[in-house]
């Protein structure tokens, strides 16, 4: 698919558009559908066309691997974080009202930040295993 | 009211007749791009049902993403799928005796949409409530997703975390013995 330049070059036009709109539903999920899975995916889906198109080497150039595994643990560890920073405060885990100066803006920043760590675990998941299919050697063994 | 029973029909039939083609069919490419035309129904469904959030993670997870993966699995399976059930009788049997009990369960379900069901009797009310009150977000469903029922959010992101490590390990287990099988191949016909 390297030299369809159809693809090439719709794929450069839409590669930013898409994560735009990642961002979008990520950020935007307190007010409108949307959040942490659905954006993670969504951010996947660019990262995961760039590698179709331009093959899996310049994908993993683009998005080297050792950073999509370290990613990968952080949203875990961001979304835990929240917790342990609430038990820390002086509330149960996961209580996000303490985090912020009135109960409601504690809401709105625990919200944020765990679904920030359900996007980025989600979409560098989806990003692995991608990757783990695309570059698994086709050689069985016999 | 007639037009929602008119989409509503529309909507069942489509599926209805990716189901019957996703029986038929044999070659695993079709499989996969039906069974993800299949999912996007699913969420046009969801839509009617005023269940936005359901339908877009169905639209962008179930149609979108699962079917690359599927495609890129799909390169090591063989093309053709091998008609291997011996007689086609007993299967079906079952298939239409299971579809019979959820049809008949499914007359003992409330209408949808009626409030004096038990589901909206519950919690659903303290949520709807504390969502504006207490958390101050206009979506009630991410308030319920990240907040009154963090713990559970919490538990799904570990899950896909572990289930894409462990898909990692696995694949990434049979490239390492691969390269300790050849090495040693190389190796002695560097010695000889």
């Amino acid at each position: 698919m390297h030299n369809n330049p159809i693809l090439r070059i719709s794929t450069k036009i839409l590669f930013a558009p898409i994560i735009l709109f990642g961002l979008y539903v990520q950020f935007h999920g307190d007010f409108g559908p949307g959040g942490g899975f659905q954006a993670g995916v969504i951010v996947a889906s660019a990262f995961i066309l760039y590698s179709l198109v331009f093959g899996i080497e310049a994908g993993k150039k683009l998005f080297p691997t050792n950073v999509n595994l370290i990613l990968l643990a952080l949203g875990g560890i961001v979304y835990g974080g929240v917790g342990i920073v609430s038990m820390i405060l002086g509330d149960e885990f996961l209580a996000y009202n303490i985090l912020g100066s009135s109960p409601q803006s504690g809401q709105h920043i625990g919200i944020l930040l765990v679904e920030f760590g359900v996007g980025l675990t989600v979409s560098n998941v989806m990003i692995a295993l991608f990757n783990a299919f695309a570059s698994y050697d086709k050689v069985k063994e016999k | 009211m007639i037009s929602e029973l008119l989409i509503n029909a529309f909507l069942v039939t489509i599926m209805l007749s990716i189901a019957i083609a996703l029986i038929k069919t044999r070659t695993v490419i079709f499989t996969v791009i039906l069974t993800s035309a299949y999912s996007l129904v699913a969420a046009l469904m969801f839509i009617t049902l005023d269940a936005v959030d359901v339908a877009f993670t169905e639209a962008s997870v179930g149609a979108g993403i699962s079917t690359i993966l599927f495609l890129a699995a799909m390169a090591y399976l063989p093309k053709k799928e091998e008609k291997s059930i011996s007689s086609e009788f007993i299967p079906a049997l079952s298939c239409v005796i299971l579809g019979g009990i959820l049809i008949w369960c499914s007359f003992d379900l409330p209408e949808i949409g009626q409030l004096t069901a038990p589901i909206h009797q519950h919690i659903a009310p303290e949520y709807i409530k504390g969502s504006k009150e207490d958390i101050g977000i206009p979506n009630i469903v991410t308030s319920v997703l990240a907040s009154y029922r963090g713990y559970d959010t919490f538990g799904e992101t570990i899950v896909v975390f572990t289930a894409g490590v462990a898909v990692l390990a696995l694949l990434e287990k049979k490239n390492t013995t691969k390269k300790n099988k050849s090495q040693p191949k190389q190796k002695i016909k560097k010695n000889a």
